[in-house]
């Protein structure tokens, strides 16, 4: 999708403001919001992907007007009520009414150190031969999804080289639809930093970890 | 981050976080209704919060450089095999489940952005700062890091390759910054005190000695 999200090369932001030692979170309903965000991704009602896509298809001018965790919150509220386990009534009140529904697993407080720990690895067993190897030229393809994908529109329809191949990997586009994994091979990109913004640039090269359906030969 | 102004009409009104914010409001209800349906366990919450506030964090992948700094075959493995090397060092999990390093040299400065969210390695480097998901680094790192890193005070010699890692993927980077000078007779956890967090981001450099 086009959205706001998808900010690389955008120039009317101005400068990168960081503050010295900087807490974690700077109220406590930023700490409540990335745990429940956790959590709740830990029932298995929703993957990683999906969430991404929430997130990304809030409304533009929502999304770059809210602080990074306001559009986690926003997020998780959608997918509360996309995947059916909250009304949105229920979200206006605030408390329950209707039973709730059957979820994949719950986590408990004994589960969250060794689910964390194993993480969610997206690497898959190759369902084929890989099309490229390191030193191949790509071109990235032209394309404009409506619906989630990884691939940038600043390095679409632009020629590179595969600097390295990382095996067959859980694709987002499909993912993020409830298609299924649907795993490709995902390789890292190298773009002449002139061939992404001409003269345009105070960069050497961008690197971009991209699916192969996002590349064809050069 | 939004910073409210504190207007002359409040100076009396109220201690400081004695009255609730909208988002706090909002956040509780949400939490109560999800606890209510027995969707999340408030405890689990609380772990989570736990682990990220207090046990994963930049100290993970400071021990690392340090490391690959000190001992030349960690710092090999770490650069062919950045999930293993580091896992050896027991920083597994979320967001850092295939890792790659990144080298600087005197020649070569790596920084690594997501312009699409916010991926970024939390296993060694814990949650990220919030300039790192605000939308001026995210839009200007592809393609003005060197002004990206003059806000950080930073300046490169003219001829120092600048190379951009956007996460758009499942991998997560972790840059290893050139030793500094005068450090070789620095144990490990005395070099992993000098590796601050920008630099294993690459909008910094390490602390001199």
């Amino acid at each position: 999708m086009n959205g706001p999200h998808d900010m690389g090369g955008l120039q009317s932001f101005g400068a990168v403001v960081a503050e010295k030692d900087e807490p974690y979170f700077h109220h406590d309903w930023e700490r409540r919001t990335l745990g429940l965000v956790v959590a709740m991704g830990g029932t298995g009602m929703w993957n990683l992907d999906m969430s991404r896509s929430a997130r990304e298809s809030l409304p533009p001018a929502q999304y770059v007007s809210s602080t990074y965790y306001q559009i986690w919150e926003a997020g998780l509220r959608k997918l509360l009520v996309m995947r059916g386990l909250v009304s949105a009534k229920e979200l206006d009140e605030g408390r329950a009414l209707a039973p709730p529904a059957p979820l994949k697993r719950t986590i408990r407080a004994d589960d969250v150190a060794a689910a964390l720990s194993r993480g969610g690895p997206t690497e898959r067993p190759a369902p084929r031969p890989a099309l490229f190897e390191p030193g191949d030229r790509v071109r990235t393809r032209n394309v404009h999804p409506s619906t989630h994908t990884r691939l940038p529109r600043y390095c679409r329809d632009k020629a590179g080289t595969i600097v390295r191949a990382h095996g067959a990997h859980v694709f987002p586009d499909s993912n993020a639809l409830g298609k299924g994994e649907d795993p490709q091979w995902l390789y890292t990109v190298r773009f002449d930093a002139h061939e992404l913004w001409g003269g345009d640039t105070t960069a050497s090269a961008v690197h971009a970890d991209l699916f192969e359906p996002y590349l064809e030969k050069a | 981050m939004a910073h409210h102004e504190h207007g002359h009409d409040h100076e009396h009104d109220h201690e400081h976080g004695s009255e609730l914010s909208e988002m706090d409001v909002r956040v509780r209800a949400l939490e109560s209704l999800l606890v209510e349906k027995g969707y999340v366990d408030p405890k689990a919450v609380d772990a989570i919060i736990e682990t990220y506030e207090t046990k994963v964090g930049p100290r993970n992948g400071a021990r690392v450089v340090a490391k690959a700094w000190s001992d030349p075959a960690f710092r090999k493995w770490l650069l062919d095999d950045a999930s293993a090397a580091i896992a050896s060092l027991g920083y597994t999990g979320r967001q850092g489940e295939h890792m790659v390093a990144l080298e600087n040299s005197p020649k070569v400065h790596n920084m690594v952005v997501c312009t699409l969210c916010s991926c970024y390695p939390w296993a060694v480097l814990g949650l990220p700062p919030t300039w790192y998901k605000s939308a001026p680094y995210r839009s200007r790192a592809v393609i003005d890091p060197r002004g990206v890193l003059a806000d950080f005070g930073v300046r490169l010699a003219e001829d120092v390759e600048v190379r951009v890692w956007d996460s758009t993927a499942e991998v997560r980077y972790l840059v290893l910054p050139q030793r500094p000078a005068g450090t070789e007779g620095l144990s490990q956890e005395q070099l992993a005190a000098l590796v601050t967090r920008d630099s294993m981001i690459g909008t910094g450099l390490p602390r001199s000695k």
